[in-house]
């Protein structure tokens, strides 16, 4: 029952963290009862902004239209009075509690402070019969499987009255039949005269599903398509940029001598599907080995796998001649290897003590630091103040506590931490991630200096630019396996577009 | 902003420096206890007693001599068994559990005392070392219900700790009652060898200078030794620690090994300084008064001591208050008070100073020129 009327418009939308700008600019017009498509990258800011049209959070600037009528929405329930619902990519739900408990849960129908379960139950099941989505409503939630649990929390927002779904990547949980079910389930509450807005990077399912699709990069909508009117190679161009960087011309050769190497690498997954495949790879002294990817599709668990924090089922790790399977991750560390973690908040500081505490974290016993058997705190003050300096951390000193950085300085630290170790091999996952352009060109050129050095680096990273911009050769992993082996001058948006959401290479060299 | 003016302002850390923490610290933990003090005071208004008259009550008589010398002999377990807590608290780890490892340490401690023959110096030694053994082995069960199981701490030492009160009873009553000549029911006494010096004409022992030491070394090694930084790290953040190669199940076991071992050592001023013998008329709630005394403290040596003395001192008075009429009862309350307090300033100034910190550091650096200068 597609309309012209609008059901929810934002128009110049901006929002701000600390030192980061995640959306700006952003014009979102989605029509009454359509499946409106969000696509973009990891990082894109797509869940940025939703979580400002659900009213997680309050944008700098730009409007919110829903149904026509302005709103500003401080908080999520303001939001939900407005008819908007949100679907969690991870569910919110209370395990040892029935589908019906767990519907209820926050708008119990009440009279006179004992909950009318009866009055939900013939309202869910209207709503049930309506929507064509089934529960049994009796069933704790803890016995559901994934699928259902999702419907569960699909009737919980329509129970709520939402009119306008938002689903934050509904099928990345999901297999393939249920991912059918749920679309058709999707289409039925479209024609039922709901708006649905989808957020997705899988773009197959994106052309299948939507009628209308937006895409964001880099914290912008950059273009409102029709499905129809566009390819899959169109719409993944869009989502990356067309405008790639040329390979960085180096002066440096690679090495001969090989620094870390993998073999056949395969960690079990929580169920029966391997989390890592068979990955094998290796990087030579001086080279940058980029591995792209969409995020969850084994990086993560490859990155664990290396330092030594998840145990491989099978396969070998090789750091610098030596078999460390089964070594610790300390015997690692001071093996030679380095590691810039995914999240640096969590993996990678002490957000509450000082700076000069967290360039001391991993690197305290090295002799430096040593005082007879205390820590030489003057001498780890001023390595602290060593690395402010040469990595340009604004800060006022190295005492001040690690949270009151930037995530731009606070990243400069940790990059400047891990190199000052003196690595033989880096594992740098999105190592400039959430930083501003200006931190970004300056780790850059760090970890150029230390590949012309002779480091290894493992490059995880969303980034194409920084991907191709820095890597010598470039491996694609999707699912847990490695299904391209590129070069940076071969690497096209398209070519990669196609590698992440699952293509294969079809030759494999 | 040029390279310079970053190197001008790290080397010029007076003009920047943030909140002063020992002073926040200080102050707030001040501000608890006199905003208990106040509510007290409101109580006792209410119930019909002259909260001033009851303040100056217990002030006059907390600055005797003699009072001064019982709040020290109170806070000389104290101090040990906050030691105990804090080196939990440092860790992430709540360990609930000093009341029932101070008791097996005590236990054993008299146990073994009462049967070994040895010069005095080294008699008592042994009995230190006994009792931490004690004190760590209990723990040692918590944390490897943790590490191999993860049991949370708290309900596995809650658990222990009564599990420890019916352990030892039952040794007590079916093993080592020892019938002497008096009509207390005791364990064997203790050979003079094993006694702890008394001071002051025994109203204090001389066991508080190892609970200082206690204190000294808790400060050496959680504060400035490499262990304590990887102890302090993987409590503040577990996960970054494991990234950074620091195994946390050995540093949990050992945490909760050193807390046990240290709360032990909680119940030997009163075995080796008074009573020389385990009895039913053991102490209480060292365990328990010790959680109080480091949350006041905030974990810090320091501010141990110095909360161990108070907690003494508000102990010492109830007796004076009690000949004056005022129900005694209220030292509890005031001692409930702080605690609530104590945990609500904390926490709210904790908050206000995170962000008056972040705030400067921006303010700071938005105005490279000014600061540079």
């Amino acid at each position: 029952m597609a309309t012209d009327t609008l059901a929810v418009q934002l128009s110049g939308i901006e929002k701000r963290f600390p030192g980061v700008i995640a959306n700006h600019d952003v014009n979102l017009n989605v029509r009454a009862g359509t499946i409106h498509a969000i696509v973009g990258e990891n990082g894109a800011g797509k869940s940025t902004l939703m979580k400002t049209l659900y009213g997680m959070h309050q944008p700098e600037a730009g409007t919110i239209t829903v149904f026509g009528a302005p709103h500003v929405f401080k908080s999520p329930s303001d939001a939900i009075a407005a008819g908007i619902g949100m679907v969690h990519q991870h569910f919110m739900l209370a395990d040892n509690l029935t589908v019906l408990e767990n519907i209820v849960l926050g708008s119990e129908p009440a009279a006179r402070g004992v909950v009318q379960y009866d009055e939900a139950r013939r309202r869910l099941e209207a709503i049930m019969d309506q929507s064509g989505t089934h529960v049994d409503l009796d069933a704790p939630v803890s016995e559901l499987g994934v699928g259902q649990r999702q419907r569960v929390e699909i009737l919980k927002v329509l129970f709520r009255g939402a009119k306008v779904l938002i689903l934050d990547e509904p099928t990345a949980v999901l297999v393939p039949q249920e991912v059918d079910e749920l679309f058709s389930n999707l289409h039925r509450l479209v024609t039922d005269g709901a708006t649905i807005i989808f957020i997705s990077h899988k773009l197959d399912e994106v052309l299948t599903v939507s009628d209308d699709i937006t895409v964001i990069r880099a914290g912008t909508t950059v273009a409102e398509v029709k499905p129809d009117a566009v390819t899959r190679s169109k719409l993944a161009e869009l989502m990356v940029g067309s405008e790639l960087p040329s390979p960085h011309g180096r002066t440096s050769e690679v090495g001969t001598t090989i620094r870390l190497s993998i073999d056949g690498l395969t960690l079990a997954g929580p169920g029966e599907k391997h989390v890592l495949d068979e990955v094998s790879f290796e990087i030579r002294e001086g080279e940058v080995l980029g591995i792209a990817g969409v995020e969850g599709n084994g990086q993560f668990e490859l990155c664990e796998a290396i330092i030594g924090l998840a145990k491989p089922m099978s396969g070998h790790i090789t750091i610098d001649g030596t078999d460390v399977t089964h070594a610790s991750p300390h015997e690692r560390l001071i093996g030679g290897l380095s590691y810039i973690p995914f999240d640096r908040h969590r993996e990678g500081l002490l957000l509450s003590a000082p700076l000069w505490e967290n360039t001391l974290l991993g690197r305290d016993a090295d002799e430096q630091f040593q005082k007879g058997p205390f820590i030489d705190a003057a001498a780890a003050k001023a390595d602290s103040r060593s690395i402010i300096e040469r990595f340009d951390v604004r800060t006022p000193s190295e005492t001040v506590p690690a949270y009151a950085l930037s995530g731009g300085n606070q990243q400069k630290l940790l990059v400047g931490r891990e190199l000052s170790s003196h690595p033989r091999v880096l594992i740098a996952a999105h190592p400039t991630r959430g930083v501003d352009i200006g931190a970004q060109a300056a780790i850059w050129e760090k970890l150029r200096a230390a590949r012309d050095a002779g480091l290894a680096v493992l490059l995880i990273s969303a980034d194409l630019e920084e991907l191709i911009g820095l890597s010598d050769r470039i491996l694609v992993m999707f699912d847990g396996r490695i299904n391209a082996r590129l070069t940076p001058a071969e690497a096209t948006p398209e070519l990669l577009g196609t590698y992440m959401t699952g293509g294969v290479q079809e030759v494999a060299s | 902003m040029s390279d310079e003016s970053t190197v001008q302002r790290i080397t010029n850390p007076k003009a920047l420096k943030a909140p002063n923490a020992v002073l926040v610290t200080v102050a707030s933990s001040l501000a608890a206890v006199l905003i208990a003090l106040a509510i007290a005071g409101v109580l006792l208004a209410v119930t019909g007693y002259n909260p001033f008259e009851a303040y100056s009550k217990m002030l006059d008589a907390g600055l005797e001599k003699d009072k001064l010398l019982e709040a020290l002999s109170r806070a000389t377990p104290l101090m040990i068994a906050a030691v105990a807590v804090a080196i939990g608290f440092k860790m992430n780890l709540f360990n609930i559990g000093v009341e029932g490892q101070f008791l097996m340490g005590m236990f054993f401690a008299a146990i073994v005392g009462a049967y070994v023959d040895l010069p005095p110096v080294l008699h008592v030694t042994l009995l230190l070392v006994v009792a931490m053994t004690a004190g760590a082995a209990w723990a040692g069960i918590a944390a490897v219900l943790k590490v191999k199981k993860g049991v949370n701490e708290v309900i596995a030492t809650i658990m222990l700790n009564a599990i420890a009160l019916s352990v030892i009873d039952w040794l007590f009553q079916s093993k080592f009652r020892y019938e002497g000549e008096s009509l207390d029911v005791k364990t064997k006494p203790l050979p003079e060898s094993a006694w702890m010096p008394d001071m002051f004409d025994g109203r204090l022992t001389s066991f508080i200078f190892i609970s200082l030491f206690v204190v000294l070394v808790f400060w050496l090694v959680v504060y400035k030794s490499k262990f304590g930084f990887r102890l302090r790290a993987s409590g503040a953040n577990a996960v970054a620690a494991r990234t950074a190669g620091i195994s946390s199940n050995r540093m949990i076991v050992t945490a909760m090994l050193m807390s046990g071992a240290v709360a032990g050592l909680a119940g030997l001023p009163y075995l080796l300084g008074e009573s020389h013998a385990y009895g039913p008329s053991r102490p209480d709630g060292y365990g328990f008064n010790g959680i109080a005394v480091a949350l006041l403290g905030r974990n810090h040596p320091a501010g141990i001591v110095v909360s161990a003395i108070l907690w003494g001192f508000l102990d010492a008075v109830q007796g004076p208050l009690q000949i004056a009429k005022i129900p005694q009862s209220i030292v509890l309350v005031i001692k409930a008070i702080i605690l609530l307090t104590v945990v609500i300033v904390n926490e709210v100034v904790g908050r206000r100073v995170a962000k008056r910190t972040a705030d400067r550091t921006a303010a700071q650096l938005a105005l490279p020129t000014a600061v540079a200068a």
